[in-house]
């Protein structure tokens, strides 16, 4: 029997309707599938289901104002609905919800994993991950997606990967990011001793290193996820496909009302920041210095590497979600995203297991996997 | 008081590439019907990324070349953010920061000499769609097929002084790009921005600057310049207005510009880099591979036509279109004389096309069919009339020189017992211009020749015809 696979609704897949969680496409429904799905299903997977996802995937982990806490994706992995299932990691919503659900999520280096198919956002870090319940199963799952797609300008030319989930973990060290811990509360704090301790048991050296870089890291990357993002939403204007509101009588008013009845408050909040980041006047203070924030902070996290085989932080501050006001959604994922923003802003690869973040340098996937599979039911 | 007028232009040409700049649509020609040629890419459909057709960067290049500019060898894209119907992704992908080519140089010649023109960039980006404003059904439709086409921008610096010098420049470029196969530069596929402020003559300052967007005819181009100097002359001499810096637009009926409305020209178009498209990077063995490949330019080709013995008109005719161009120069490669060749193309095939209602920029027909027709006639296998009779059927219905020859028995007719038979035919026949050839009428004699070619299909060798004709009336 086929293996069942979720694609979460922002991943495309012919003839299934594909929303990305918003009034704005909830007709919509792709003429092509995704490289990544189309992969797996040549390769003996077959498509379950689309799993519901926060408004183009900008929220913390579902649709928060409305009470899904969790993430659909993760929960169905968690319940065992299905043996694997695609997210879009594009600000950390599928890391959260991995460690909210318990179960683990491989975010790959950035142009492993072919973009087409993709509704995008924020195109310079957006990278398709791998749901799964163990270390083992998402690195399965992601050898088949992994790979160069000509239709991909930004993926890597490597044909193939492989990843290895039994490197030897022994004598290898790995960095607490100490500002992200300390930002933790006791719940996740104690998640993260819990995996430290096993990985000590399985000899490896677990200690702190100061990780001050990362407010400026989430800062510029929100600046730069926005500024994308309003780009790239800005193609939903009423006239082509998706949502039309049916109160205009001029192309300025079809725009508009179109957009205003159809985005929810979160995803215009971050079009405005967006918008602003790159207007004339602050191009060059915000736009401009968060690409170049970006190579500081690439240099940062390799400083780190170069003593540690990897960075372990809390992929959320604390271990659930209550329900919130939509006009104070942009300010929470801002604040949530301090957490994974390096990962994100870099493109370097994390995995979440054990309710815990691995960062690791690029292309060391298989060291994550490996440090994450000799804890498990630990 | 004498005034100075200083013109900047910027002309976007649409570059003739087999497929779209960012998707594998059809180019600029292909389309028939409006949205025949869209894709998800370029209906900016979610899920679809932009893939660099490499095309565009050489032919970019080679035009950078033709203008003398600077080659950049790290060139990025970036877009350009602005709301439009007939803008699919509402962002244009486009170059701001890092263009491909800048600093070039053009001579340009007009009757008050040369000036040299400064080449400030030229950019690649994509075209936009067209809106279609049916009046009838009081509604806009959009046409995505010229999504995506890709076209250069190729900014000057203001150093054009009159319209003359504009249009010498725009015919200019227009013969290079045309011969360079980078553009056919038809109706619409160049269009204008010209950037134009009047000062009196010897001013340090320039003038107050008007910008007249998007014309695409060299008539409107020069007409709306004489109008626009003319205008900030008036306003500078009379105070007839008090001149603003804004966007104008011609309107070709009235004779006259108009500003635009300032929501349209006011616009902060967000620019920043576009993360789905790598860095351009031309390297030394690919700017060798696009400068093996540049075609030479029309004034080499008319050098070497000219030691061939090509007369100066027929050379003129030859390099207007980089096609017969390279029509003659296989033909003559597959053994024929060149002088042979221009006489088959510019007499014959230009008056077969002439009274299909075609020019000889239609031409079309492979040198191979060409050069066999040029040499069945040559070896004296066919007559030159029957050779014309096998081009026109190979220009209007494709067919096989040398088979159509066989089917339609054209081989010329040498068999004397045969003609001298005909003759005598013809002899016995038309008496009456025998005796008006007999009575000294020269004229007479083509009326029997006539006779005879017309008894032979055509195929007679005129000259055994004649001949045996001559002597035949002398006997």
């Amino acid at each position: 029997m086929s293996k069942r696979i979720a694609i979460d609704d922002t991943i495309l897949v012919a003839g299934m309707p594909a929303t990305a969680g918003s009034k704005m496409l909830e007709n919509f429904t792709p003429l092509f599938t995704a490289e990544a799905v189309e992969r797996l299903t040549a390769n003996g997977y077959a498509v379950a289901e689309k799993t519901a996802v926060g408004e183009f995937g900008l929220d913390l982990v579902g649709e928060s104002t409305t009470g899904k806490l969790l993430g659909d994706a993760a929960e169905k992995v968690a319940a065992g609905t299905v043996d694997a299932a695609l997210a879009v990691d594009l600000n950390g919503s599928p890391r959260r919800a991995a460690a909210l659900s318990d179960v683990t999520f491989v975010k790959p280096t950035y142009g492993t994993v072919s973009r087409y198919g993709v509704i995008s956002c924020a195109a310079s870090g957006e990278q398709i991950g791998v749901y799964a319940k163990t270390a083992d199963s998402c690195a399965e799952v992601l050898a088949k997606i992994a790979g160069h797609d000509a239709k991909d300008g930004t993926s890597l030319r490597n044909d193939s990967y492989d990843y290895d989930t039994a490197l030897d973990v022994q004598g290898t060290k790995v960095a607490i990011a100490k500002d992200l811990y300390d930002r933790a509360d006791a719940e996740t704090k104690a998640k993260i001793d819990k995996f430290a301790e096993a990985l000590r048991a399985k000899g490896v050296t677990v200690e702190e290193v100061a990780f001050d870089f990362a407010d400026i890291a989430n800062t510029a990357w929100q600046i730069l996820m926005c500024a994308e993002t309003c780009n790239n939403l800005s193609r939903y204007d009423g006239v082509k496909f998706g949502y039309r509101t049916p109160n205009y009588s001029n192309i300025d008013e079809l725009y508009v009302n179109t957009r205003t009845e159809a985005f929810n408050f979160l995803t215009k909040s971050v079009i405005i920041y967006g918008s602003e980041a790159l207007s004339k006047g602050r191009y060059t203070e915000c736009y401009d210095k968060s690409l170049r924030i970006r190579r500081v902070i690439v240099e940062r996290m390799k400083a780190i590497f170069a003593s540690y085989d990897a960075i372990l932080a809390p992929a959320c501050k604390s271990t659930s979600y209550q329900a919130y006001d939509c006009k104070e959604a942009f300010m929470k994922v801002f604040a949530e995203s301090v957490f994974t923003a390096p990962a994100s802003i870099t493109g370097m690869p994390a995995v979440v297991s054990g309710g815990v973040q691995l960062m690791g340098n690029y292309f060391d996937e298989s060291m994550l996997l490996s440090l994450a599979k000799v804890t498990e039911g630990v | 008081m004498k005034y100075e007028v200083t013109i900047g232009l910027e002309t976007h040409v649409e570059l003739q590439t087999e497929s779209k700049i960012f998707c594998s649509c059809g180019g600029h020609s292909s389309p028939k019907e409006p949205n025949d040629c869209v894709c998800p890419a370029c209906s900016g459909m979610p899920g679809m990324l932009p893939v660099m057709n490499k095309g565009v960067v050489e032919l970019a290049v080679t035009a950078g070349l033709m203008l003398n500019c600077e080659i950049n060898r790290y060139s990025t894209f970036d877009k350009k953010n602005y709301y439009y119907p007939d803008l699919p992704c509402a962002y244009q992908i486009t170059q701001l920061f890092h263009p491909i080519c800048t600093n070039g140089l053009v001579d340009v010649e007009t009757s008050s000499g040369t000036s040299k023109i400064r080449i400030k960039q030229i950019h690649m980006e994509e075209d936009a769609g067209k809106l279609v404003h049916d009046e009838w059904a009081d509604t806009t439709l959009v046409d995505f097929n010229r999504t995506s086409v890709p076209l250069i921008e190729i900014v000057t610096q203001p150093d054009f002084h009159s319209a003359e010098e504009v249009v010498a420049y725009l015919e200019k470029i227009k013969a290079m790009f045309r011969f360079g196969n980078i553009s056919e530069c038809e109706e619409g596929a160049m269009r204008c921005d010209v950037n134009i402020s009047v000062r009196p003559e010897g001013a340090t300052e320039l003038g107050v600057r008007a910008e007249i967007k998007n014309m695409s005819s060299l008539t409107s181009i020069e007409r709306a310049i004489k109008f626009e100097t003319a205008r900030h002359i008036d306003a500078l001499e009379r105070q007839t207005e008090v001149l603003v810096q804004e966007t104008r637009r011609w309107d070709d009926v009235k004779g006259r510009t108009f500003p635009m409305r300032n929501k349209e020209t006011e616009a902060d178009y967000r620019y920043f880099p576009d993360p789905n498209l790598m860095p351009i990077v031309v390297d030394d063995e690919w700017l060798d591979e696009i400068k093996s490949k540049m075609p030479v330019s029309a004034e080499v080709k008319a050098e070497e036509y000219r030691a061939l013995g090509i007369s100066e008109k027929d050379i003129e005719t030859i390099t207007g279109e980089r096609k017969l161009c390279d029509l003659l120069e296989a033909v003559v490669a597959l053994g024929c004389s060149a002088t042979d060749v221009v006489a088959w193309i510019i007499t014959d095939c230009a008056g077969i096309l002439r009274k299909n209602g075609q020019l000889l920029s239609d031409l079309n027909i492979t040198p191979e069919k060409l050069a066999s027709i040029i040499k069945m006639v040559g070896s004296g296998k066919i007559t030159r009339g029957a050779g014309k009779k096998i081009l026109i059927a190979v220009i209007e219905n494709d067919v096989d020189p040398e088979a159509y020859c066989k089917e339609n028995g054209m081989d010329a007719q040498t068999d004397t017992n045969l003609i001298a038979s005909v003759v005598d035919k013809a002899i016995a026949e038309n008496a009456k211009a025998v005796a008006d050839y007999k009575s000294g009428k020269e004229k007479a004699f083509m009326s029997i020749f006539g006779a005879c070619m017309r008894e032979l299909r055509g195929n007679g060798d005129p000259a055994v015809i004649r001949a045996l004709l001559e002597e035949k009336l002398k006997g």
